[in-house]
């Protein structure tokens, strides 16, 4: 009986082993209108100088000591 | 390439709220819409009280791209997270997965009902033809396309907000510390930028050309 009862619980414990993870999940990806680069209308490695160039500047010791 | 990210120096911020106008005239903002604001924290605890200046951070893994349902989140090539407005259907949702609040609605009708999503755009616009009236009219100025950081940033009166390539500010924030020896916290990094979980979401692909 108690061999029984243990093989009972055994199983019913295992049972639970075979739920499945039910978090969504899967491939998602934008829906909407494709957007441009912000250089697209001129040159790249002029529009990355000039955005370089606007960061340094909040470096104010540089800005000073320049 | 750039990864475009916000710093705030809690030590330099004086709550002028200078960015808060800033972005407000640039972008043409609408009354109720608040895409940036300064928070106080410790508010009158002597010594530890400090402002920080507070937007979309343009996270790394963004929660709002994660939950959003009609998936009208991208990210641009230099890591500004832009959104449709033409596909939102202002559920909300990013709203509450966001750490700092950027989402905001505005009020579109009667009876609460909420319009389309609005935030931060990092002065970059958003899938409109950049500097076209329809991008202006839906998201604000495009400052990015014209060389130029953000206004709120750019008009920062001591600095503490700093925007730009992560590498290149957090050399800035780097060299301050160093100089004034305190202040090496920056509230919200490690929540927008830090190590992002196993599995994440990738850049939309095909979101820029």
């Amino acid at each position: 009986m108690m061999v029984r009862l243990l093989l009972f619980i055994a199983l019913t414990g295992l049972a639970a082993c075979g739920d499945r993870e039910q978090i969504a999940e899967g491939p998602r990806s934008y829906q909407g209108k494709p957007d441009s680069a912000p250089w697209n209308e001129g040159d790249r490695a002029t529009w990355e100088a000039a955005i370089k160039a606007r960061q340094l500047a909040q470096h104010e010791y540089k800005r000073i000591e320049q | 390439m750039a990864r475009m990210k916000f710093l705030c120096d809690a030590e330099r911020c004086i709550e002028c709220n200078g960015c808060v106008t800033a972005c407000k005239n640039e972008n043409e903002v609408p009354w109720g819409v608040n895409r940036r604001r300064v928070v106080t924290i410790n508010d009158g605890v002597m010594g530890a009280e400090k402002s920080i200046s507070v937007a979309c951070m343009h996270c790394s893994d963004a929660p709002c791209m994660a939950v959003c349902p009609v998936d009208c989140f991208y990210r641009t090539d230099d890591g500004v997270v832009l959104h449709d407005k033409d596909l939102c259907i202002g559920c909300g949702y990013c709203f509450y997965a966001c750490p700092f609040g950027a989402p905001q609605f505005p009020q579109a009708g009667a009876f609460g009902q909420r319009g389309k999503m609005d935030k931060c755009t990092f002065c970059a616009g958003g899938p409109e033809n950049d500097q076209s009236a329809a991008e202006f009219k839906k998201y604000g100025r495009n400052r990015l396309s014209e060389g130029k950081l953000p206004a709120c940033a750019e008009m920062c009166s001591t600095k503490a907000l700093l925007g730009g390539d992560g590498d290149v500010i957090a050399d800035i924030y780097r060299d301050r510390v160093v100089r004034r020896g305190k202040g090496s916290e920056v509230w919200g990094w490690g929540t927008a930028y830090g190590q992002g979980r196993a599995g994440a979401q990738a850049p939309a692909k095909g979101a820029t050309r």
